[in-house]
């Protein structure tokens, strides 16, 4: 399958962030506008334990990393998911 | 412009096979969740123009699956399988199972998947606390007494088919380096367990063990676990390996809903042997127990087991007769022979006819014939002409040969090939002989008349009860109502005093053709109603058909019922069976969404089995 780049951001956001972005609005069913650094399982309505699988499972499959227990633990908002796939780029 | 593109411009202009070909082949590349949700989507508005087999699918687990069941839509969706998926809660697999009012039971699944693990169902023997003998063997027990209640439930209170999990093994055991040296360890504790259970399924119908443990060791025990994504999300393997739990399934989902292919066309120079009969000559060929001829006997091998299941095999090469012909009978390396071929097509016709005379000649539609061939070029073209055709993708290494054969869903088996299956072979030989017969014979009741058939009529029992359900799952053009069943259907109908399931088993001079087939009735009022009435294509034409039926109303009528009344369903493939009441006299006394009812009164009617053929037993009153 392509893997497409990710559309244009708005300016000051990662180019991982963009990816980020994308994924999870695909994820949650939502426009990609609805999606910011701060979204969250509070601010997402349907960012629940089953999605959050399909997230994670997302995001790595286009990263190709792999994301330990204690990364996502850690997070917070989709901000600091991007910063913590930046790491490991 | 992207593959999805190249999709979505073959679909706006109408190429839909190509359109799905693109799409499977995509998917076959690089499955993944993205990937999954795509096909879907394609799959899902365009289900009404495909030939798709519907399946209702329920999974009980006690792991994580929903991230399994994307993949195994899409991987469903490109084999034709439209599977309708019902994931239960977590943990209700065993409430679910034992109460027969529950949500499970109420959404009536063709096939239940129990999946499990044993870190979830056994954390004793995942990762003991105590590994003494005597704990061990006591978690053992309890694990067998529990599943086992589990399936015994399951098979009272449904019908379904029922896949489960066999326990797997930790990579990693207590013992360590002594878990050889220490009698009943963990591996032995696990390993009684899952010969326990495969005990209990044996002797049931429809319960179908997967042996978990060897898929995790096909892909390496150490890589398939990743502890943090089982402690957080229980997610029962890492990413990369869901998609090889969901391969997996399939290959038991496909035999189980006769989503399978009954013939494999396999061409000769560089695939079944390492050189090219007419310019290498027969002495420089290859296929012996030394490299370079290793790969290919390997493939030899590997349809010699499938034809064991009961698949059905055929040459087809572009060659010289004659010279193929002095390979397959004389060549001392050669492990199959003429004789494992149902028929040939040696000749320089294109393959994509020559598929085409080959599925006409043994009776069975495209979409049952599986094609292999070492030939990038020759595939495609079969592919393009053919698109119902499963074409396996042959990499260039030889010696990958043969696993592709071996890991195809739809070369897989469920039941143990019955005798007809396994001599399906000779059928066709015979088969081909009795055309040779008519052409030579003047008129075709002359023909039938020199083949003095019989045909034993009986009711089914526990050793045909298989070959029953079989048939119902397997027969598409001689099929009135075309309903599915399975073992415990079928057993479920016998024990009813109502119903009558019969099989006909058909022999002439030139051979035994065995059960080729089967029909269920039930009694209603002053009416016998025909719920299943299907019979082999090797048969159809020779007046059998007719003395079936009218042996199913003889007995009917010495029952003192007064009315035989059948359905016919059409479908896209029974065409053939189209006018059979029609032409035996039946009275169209109704139509509906599902099609026609037909009625013949018994009283009047002067139904009976054509002179040449010789029915046993007579039609009496049952005792």
């Amino acid at each position: 399958m392509d893997h497409g780049n990710a559309g244009a951001s708005g300016a000051g956001v990662s180019p991982t962030f963009a990816v980020v972005q994308e994924i999870a609005a695909g994820v949650f069913g939502v426009a990609e506008s609805d999606i910011n650094p701060e979204s969250s399982p509070q601010t997402v309505e349907r960012w629940d334990s089953v999605q959050q699988i399909y997230l994670v499972l997302a995001l790595e499959e286009r990263f190709g990393v792999q994301l330990a227990l204690e990364d996502i633990e850690e997070l917070k908002n989709l901000g600091d998911i991007a910063r913590a796939i930046d790491k490991k780029l | 412009m992207t593959e999805r593109d190249t999709i979505d411009k073959l679909l706006e202009n109408g190429k839909l096979a190509e359109a799905f070909q693109t799409l499977a082949d995509a998917w076959n590349r690089a499955p993944s969740l993205n990937a999954a949700q795509y096909v879907i989507a394609k799959y899902e508005r365009h289900r009404a123009d495909l030939d798709l087999i519907a399946c209702r699918l329920a999974i009980l687990r006690s792991v994580t699956v929903e991230p399994l069941v994307p993949l195994l839509r899409a991987a469903a969706f490109v084999n034709g399988i439209d599977l309708d998926v019902k994931v239960s809660d977590f943990d209700t697999y065993a409430t679910e199972t034992l109460d027969p009012d529950s949500a499970l039971y109420a959404f009536e699944p063709r096939v239940v998947l129990l999946a499990l693990n044993t870190a979830s169902v056994a954390p004793q023997l995942w990762a003991p606390t105590d590994d003494s003998e005597t704990s061990l063997r006591a978690v053992a027990d309890d694990t067998v007494h529990h599943l086992t209640s589990l399936i015994r439930a399951f098979r009272a209170n449904s019908q379904a088919d029922l896949i489960f999990h066999l326990l797997d093994s930790p990579d990693l055991t207590t013992r360590g380096s002594l878990e050889s040296h220490a009698g009943f360890g963990q591996r032995v504790a696990i390993e009684s367990v899952n010969e326990r259970l495969a005990a209990v399924a044996r002797d049931m119908h429809g319960v179908h063990p997967l042996d978990y443990d060897a898929l995790v060791a096909r892909h390496g025990r150490r890589e398939w676990f990743d502890e943090g994504k089982w402690e957080q999300f229980r997610l029962p393997a890492t990413a990369q390996n869901l998609r090889h739990i969901v391969d997996e399934w399939l290959r038991f989902i496909q035999p189980v809903i006769g989503a399978v292919v009954k013939v494999a066309v396999v061409d000769l120079d560089e695939t079944l042997w390492k050189g090219t009969v007419g310019e290498d000559g027969f002495a420089k060929l290859k296929m012996g127990a030394d490299p370079p001829g290793t790969p290919y006997r390997a493939l030899q091998r590997a349809l010699l087991a499938l034809r064991e299941r009961g698949i059905v095999l055929v040459a087809c090469s572009k060659n010289n007769e004659s010279d193929a012909m002095e390979v397959l009978e004389k060549h001392p390396d050669m492990l199959l022979r003429p004789a494992h071929f149902a028929t040939m097509r040696i000749n320089w016709e294109s393959k994509a006819e020559n598929i085409r005379s080959i599925a006409s000649e043994l009776n069975v539609g495209l979409d049952a014939v599986a094609f292999i061939d070492d030939h990038p070029v020759e595939r495609a073209e079969v592919r393009a002409m053919l698109p119902q055709v499963r074409v396996l993708d042959l990499p260039p290494d030889p010696s990958k040969f043969a696993r592709i054969v071996l890991e195809s869903p739809f070369f897989e088996r469920v039941t143990v090939a019955s005798a007809e299956d396994r001599e399906r072979t000779r059928f066709y030989h015979e088969q081909a002989q009795r055309a040779k017969m008519l052409a030579s014979v003047g008129s075709k009741e002359e023909f039938y008349r020199s083949l003095g058939q019989v045909a034993d009529i009986a009711k089914a029992n526990d050793l045909t009860l298989g070959r029953v359900a079989q048939l119902t799952q397997k027969t598409n053009q001689f099929n009135l109502t075309t309903r599915r069943y399975n073992e415990p259907d079928v057993a479920r109908f016998m024990s009813d005093p109502k119903r009558k399931v019969l099989t006909i088993k058909v022999s002439d001079r030139l051979g035994d053709n065995g059960i080729v087939g089967a029909a269920i009735t039930e009694d209603d009022g002053d009416a016998c109603k025909v719920d299943t009435f299907l019979l082999s294509c090797r048969v159809i034409g020779r007046g059998i058909e007719t003395a079936f039926i009218a042996y199913i109303a003889e007995q009917a009528r010495l029952r003192g019922k007064s009315r035989l009344v059948g359905m016919f369903c059409p479908t896209a493939k029974n065409e053939l069976a189209k006018h059979f009441y029609e032409d035996h006299g039946f009275r169209r006394i109704a139509d509906d969404a599902d099609g026609s009812a037909w009625e013949l009164g018994l009283a009047t009617s002067v139904l009976k089995a054509p002179e040449w053929i010789t029915v046993t037993p007579a039609p009496a009153v049952p005792a």
